[in-house]
């Protein structure tokens, strides 16, 4: 149990310096969605107008996006690196040696948690500077955190699973212009009910993302929504299951002993 | 001059050729402004019910014409990425040492992504039809619209190439697109310059790209407004960035 915990920790420690020397890989995600929501929050900001909307902030409103863009970061960060130990053979001396296959997955998703969690916190005290005030309070902070790590463990798993899978990181990135479809055909700019073209509006409902979304929102704008965590949290935890079962079915095949 | 154009036209039917003949680079280039459309015009009809939001077009054409400047400056900048993988193969390099006027070069994939984009253009217009944009504009307005896209065009290549000369590898693409990305979203992207407020409206009326887009957007109106100021700014980046490009190539020339 001891010896499975130390190779978690080496390969969690490994994934969170891989990632810390590559400046791209730690600014862009934390950059990228900050301006996004800049542009957004003062593009969009007569939306606030329109009768029911549910807040007078834009940025309030669009502050949930960046959890979401972060997640798909840190799929494509995960993803990455993972193929590329799969290109470079390190995944092949790794099955020489008694490493679990548990813990080389929790190893390197650990590591994406925490760059998760990381750019959660950076979020959330961008949002605080100017002058969002989460509705939930600490508590609804604390549960923001635990949310933002999961979120990150779901779509890292995935990342984790394609890498698995394809063992290529050209094929790893190709995976975000799908992401990104998710993301922007979902109730990310507007709220649903707001949604005048009724086929977006019933793909945005259909699209899981757009409850991510919600969830978060709900702890910013609303306050405590049992519905919005209810289904966010419900959301998250299957497709964080779905991604690790996949990965854990893929990785006998890449560690072939 | 003529073997300029010799030049130009075989660095041209090459970059074509790879591009046409790769999905991967291909299907992009259709499925993004088209994403970016569906997504604006889908999620975001709602806008033209804000107060102050009398644009004639209606709001599809109104997005229509952000997303064909978009693909047209970032088709630019994607036919960059090919001249970065063509410095890190050294198929570049062999390139410089074979072209009798390597100005030709430049040109060569200036055209390319022209007719790249082209392509892209018709394709987004189509879907634009399709779904029902309404264009108030007369047989001359809409070609000027094209125009002023195919100089943002010629803009983002010569950017995009400057940049690739100089740094000669791939991982040099974020600093193609972010600037042409961060530029384009600066402008009135959502609503009309007017309904902006804040820091956003005093980056939006500096903003060179504004003026295309409003422009743009009275050409698809059949109002033009701003006509001058628009060519103006299209032909001010465009001119910029061919000194900037043609300086790029002297330095991967003295490079080696």
């Amino acid at each position: 149990m001891r010896t499975t915990a130390d190779q978690v920790l080496l390969l969690a420690r490994r994934s969170v310096a891989h990632t810390a020397r590559q400046p791209a890989a730690v600014i862009f995600p934390l950059l990228f969605p900050m301006l996004l929501l800049a542009v957004n929050s003062g593009g969009l900001r007569a939306e606030t107008h329109l009768p029911g909307f549910p807040t007078k902030s834009f940025v309030a409103f669009a502050l949930a996006v960046p959890f979401i863009q972060g997640a798909l970061f840190a799929t494509m960060n995960a993803g990455t690196d993972l193929a590329r130990d799969v290109e470079t053979g390190f995944l092949s001396r790794l099955s020489l040696t008694p490493l679990r296959g548990a813990a080389l997955l929790a190893g390197q998703l650990g590591g994406v948690v925490a760059l998760g969690v990381i750019q959660a916190c950076f979020y959330l005290l961008v949002g605080l500077a100017v002058g969002v005030r989460p509705a939930a309070g600490v508590g609804g902070v604390a549960v923001l955190l635990v949310f933002a790590a999961m979120i990150a463990l779901a779509f890292g798993s995935i990342g984790a699973w394609a890498a698995l899978r394809t063992g290529s990181s050209e094929a790893v990135q190709g995976l975000f212009p799908v992401f990104f479809v998710f993301l922007f055909i979902s109730s990310m700019n507007i709220p649903r009910n707001l949604i005048a073209t009724a086929w977006f509006r019933d793909a945005a409902t259909a699209n899981p993302v757009s409850y991510l979304l919600e969830c978060v929102r709900s702890l910013i704008i609303t306050g405590w929504n049992g519905e919005a965590l209810g289904l966010g949290f419900g959301i998250v935890t299957i497709v964080a299951f779905a991604g690790l079962s996949l990965a854990a079915y893929t990785l006998p095949r890449r560690l072939a002993r | 001059m003529r073997r300029n154009l010799s030049v130009a036209q075989g660095v041209a039917w090459r970059t074509l050729h790879n591009v046409f003949t790769n999905p991967s680079l291909f299907v992009p280039q259709l499925a993004f402004p088209l994403f970016f459309f569906t997504a604006f015009v889908g999620g975001l009809s709602r806008i033209r019910d804000v107060r102050g939001f009398h644009y004639a077009g209606g709001y599809t054409a109104f997005q229509f014409v952000f997303v064909l400047l978009q693909s047209a400056a970032l088709g630019g900048v994607f036919t960059g990425f090919g001249i970065a993988r063509d410095f890190e193969t050294g198929f570049a390099r062999r390139l410089l040492l074979a072209a009798p006027h390597r100005t030709g070069i430049v040109v060569g994939y200036a055209l390319a992504a022209l007719c790249r984009w082209l392509v892209t253009a018709a394709f987004l217009t189509g879907v634009a039809f399709a779904v029902g944009m309404k264009v108030g504009g007369n047989g001359i307005d809409l070609p000027a619209l094209y125009v002023l896209a195919a100089i943002m065009n010629t803009a983002g290549i010569l950017w995009a190439c400057g940049v690739a000369m100089r740094l000669r590898t791939m991982q040099a693409g974020p600093i193609m697109q972010m600037p042409v990305f961060l530029l384009l979203f600066f402008a009135p992207v959502y609503v009309p310059l007017d309904l902006l407020t804040g820091w956003i409206h005093a980056v939006a009326l500096v903003n060179p790209v504004t003026r295309v887009l409003e422009a743009g957007r009275s050409f698809v109106a059949g109002s033009p407004t701003q006509v001058a100021a628009a060519y103006g700014a299209a032909a001010g980046l465009a001119a910029l960035f061919s000194w900037w490009a043609v300086r790029g190539l002297r330095k991967a020339e003295a490079a080696g």
